[in-house]
């Protein structure tokens, strides 16, 4: 049924839907009205059997939903920012003990500077921690991909982190297809565990393993993960013939084929990206986009034939790595012959990307390696000079919001 | 008026800024069209000055951009006049709706003016003047009608507090279109 609701609140009813049994949780922006949705459903009696457990902490909110699905348990979560930090020791111990839990992260930036706004380096910070990562381009996606995210993760046994855009999607109003239950419960089936602590058949989990099988382990942990490669766009597929609307996959390209510069991206950037599309196609320059839905594991092979036919191809990036470049660009690189490859750093810490600036980037033949769209060079000058100058210039934020203060006024 | 027609909605925190442009994404989506609303997604407090955005349009909208040439700008509180620039971009056949019991002199077109915190006063008894504005803002725009506001009133808020703010809207939007006829006859 269609409804113009909060990405929250879609998320929480496409969860809710998949019937979790247990829900473990600690608050934080921009993802709280994920679990307080939830909270309120396992309150209200509107979603059992499940267990919603009020934690103390993000380790803790994981611990529990490790414990939850070893138990044999449909176990999810949410966080975002220093929340995902702060849970990262049990993420790895979720990824290796191959449980499939399911979270949603409401992608934020991590301080310092606190900074409660939208960008990618949450997420992008776990990329080698085991999880499978996907990326949701709208809120339907991300209703979508919750579904989605349940069968492959039990279908493969390994967890499922679904990413979406802090504020830009969570706290959007749009409208939304939240299918029924039957239709769901066709397509989720009830959790089978490939592994259970049963007192019945006991097992353990998680004993120690030493230099004799550790590369083993992690070698099938490898393979299970290329399996994604797979089960992915197969669940996708599936998926489109039961709901009867595309979304998810590994890669999805848009006007991509002819186009001389392809631009890749991930999230929500990607409507605002095929709106530029569609206005500099308009005035005759060949561009096209391709959004990265699968970021774990990389999609190699699609990137690759997504982008062959490209002159020179733009990963804009809601993040990056200080001192190296850009993330998502270095697996790009990977993937690609030799074309030029260029990286933009855009919308850090909530900075809107606007269609103007991604315009006049994508009209530029003058593009480096790195760039941070629209950077205030006058402001970073500033705190330059003062660091030469100055042997006790002080705390770099500080600063530098003090002479925005000082310009807005002269 | 463009293919999308865009909102932003000023006031301040407390005032159901943010609601105003829920409800009107809700409202435009009761008639069949496609709506995206949304905060300016800073750290929303009491008193501080909150902007929210809303877009309406016939094709589904991709942009998850902030909203920098509106169509219309409402504000619900005129003392952000002075803290923002509240009229930055306005297209010039776009309007300005304010919340005030006097004209307001600016510098744009179009300007209309509804004692939304008295009506919200007298009728729902708070100072929340959202949905009188957005009652406003079906008489001016076209884009949504009153009937559309009602009932987005009516989804989000239940009994007496609904039909109050429908109250208000309803009167609003007479207000406004009184208003409007008068300046025909001039």
């Amino acid at each position: 049924m269609f409804r113009q609701i909060e990405g929250s609140r879609g998320v929480a009813e496409a969860v809710a839907l998949c019937r979790p049994e247990v829900i473990s949780a600690y608050p934080i922006s921009p993802q709280t009205h994920i679990v307080e949705a939830l909270s309120a459903m396992v309150k209200s009696g509107e979603l059992r059997p499940c267990e919603y457990v009020n934690v103390e902490s993000e380790f803790a909110a994981m611990s529990a939903a490790i414990g939850a699905s070893a138990a044999g348990a449909r176990a999810y979560t949410a966080t975002a920012s220093q929340g995902l930090l702060y849970m990262v020791e049990a993420l790895y111990n979720a990824s290796g003990l191959g449980l499939p839990i399911v979270m949603t992260v409401a992608n934020r930036a991590i301080g310092a500077p606190i900074n409660i706004w939208n960008d990618h380096s949450d997420a992008m910070s776990q990329r080698d921690s085991g999880w499978l990562q996907l990326y949701a381009e709208t809120n339907q996606e991300a209703l979508d991909l919750h579904v989605q995210a349940f069968r492959i993760a039990e279908e493969l046994s390994t967890p499922v982190m679904v990413c979406m855009d802090g504020f830009v999607l969570t706290h959007a109003f749009e409208r939304v297809d939240v299918p029924a239950q039957d239709e769901v419960d066709a397509f989720v089936p009830a959790y089978e565990p490939r592994q259970v602590l049963d007192p019945a058949d006991p097992v353990s989990m998680g004993a120690m393993v030493g230099p004799e099988a550790f590369t083993e382990v992690r070698y099938l942990a490898h393979m299970r993960q290329l399996d994604a490669l797979t089960v992915v766009p197969s669940v996708a597929a599936e998926f489109a013939d039961h709901f009867g609307r595309t979304s998810g996959g590994l890669v999805r390209s848009y006007r991509a084929d002819d186009a001389e510069t392809v631009v890749i991206a991930l999230g929500s950037v990607l409507g605002t990206l095929k709106d530029t599309v569609d206005e500099l196609r308009a005035e005759g320059v060949s561009v096209g986009v391709v959004g990265i839905t699968t970021f774990r594991p990389f999609p190699y092979d699609a990137i690759r034939s997504a982008v062959e036919d490209a002159r020179r191809v733009v990963v804009v990036e809601r993040a990056f790595s200080v001192g190296t470049g850009g993330i998502v660009t270095a697996d790009v690189r990977a993937a690609l012959a030799d074309q030029p490859l260029h990286t933009v750093v855009a919308g850090l810490g909530g900075r809107p990307v606007t269609e103007a600036s991604l315009h006049a980037l994508l009209l530029r033949d003058d593009l480096g390696p790195l760039t941070f769209l629209d950077l205030n060079t006058d402001l970073v000058e500033r705190e330059l000079r003062r660091r030469r100058e100055i042997p006790r210039s002080g705390p770099t934020a500080e600063n530098l919001l003090r002479d925005l203060d000082r310009i807005g006024e002269s | 008026m463009s293919a999308v027609f865009e909102v932003r909605v000023h006031g301040r925190g407390g005032q159901g800024v943010v609601t105003a442009a829920e409800l009107l994404s809700v409202a435009a989506f009761l008639e069949g069209r496609h709506a995206q609303a949304f905060p300016s997604f800073g750290s929303e407090r009491t008193g501080a000055p909150v902007v929210a955005f809303c877009r309406i349009s016939d094709r589904a909208i991709r942009t998850h951009a902030p909203i920098v040439r509106p169509d219309a700008v409402i504000v619900q509180d005129a003392t952000v006049f002075g803290a923002l620039p509240v009229l930055d971009g306005l297209r010039p056949e776009g309007f300005v709706l304010v919340n005030s019991t006097k004209d307001i002199a600016l510098d744009a077109g179009n300007v209309f003016v509804v004692p939304a915190t008295e009506l919200a006063l007298e009728l729902v008894g708070r100072p929340v003047p959202n949905a009188a504005l957005l009652g406003g803002f079906a008489a001016v725009s076209g884009v949504v009608s009153l009937d559309a506001v009602s009932a987005a009133i009516r989804e989000r808020f239940a009994g007496a507090v609904a039909e109050a703010n429908a109250a208000a809207a309803a009167r609003a939007f007479g207000i406004v279109r009184a208003e409007m006829g008068e300046r025909e006859h001039v």
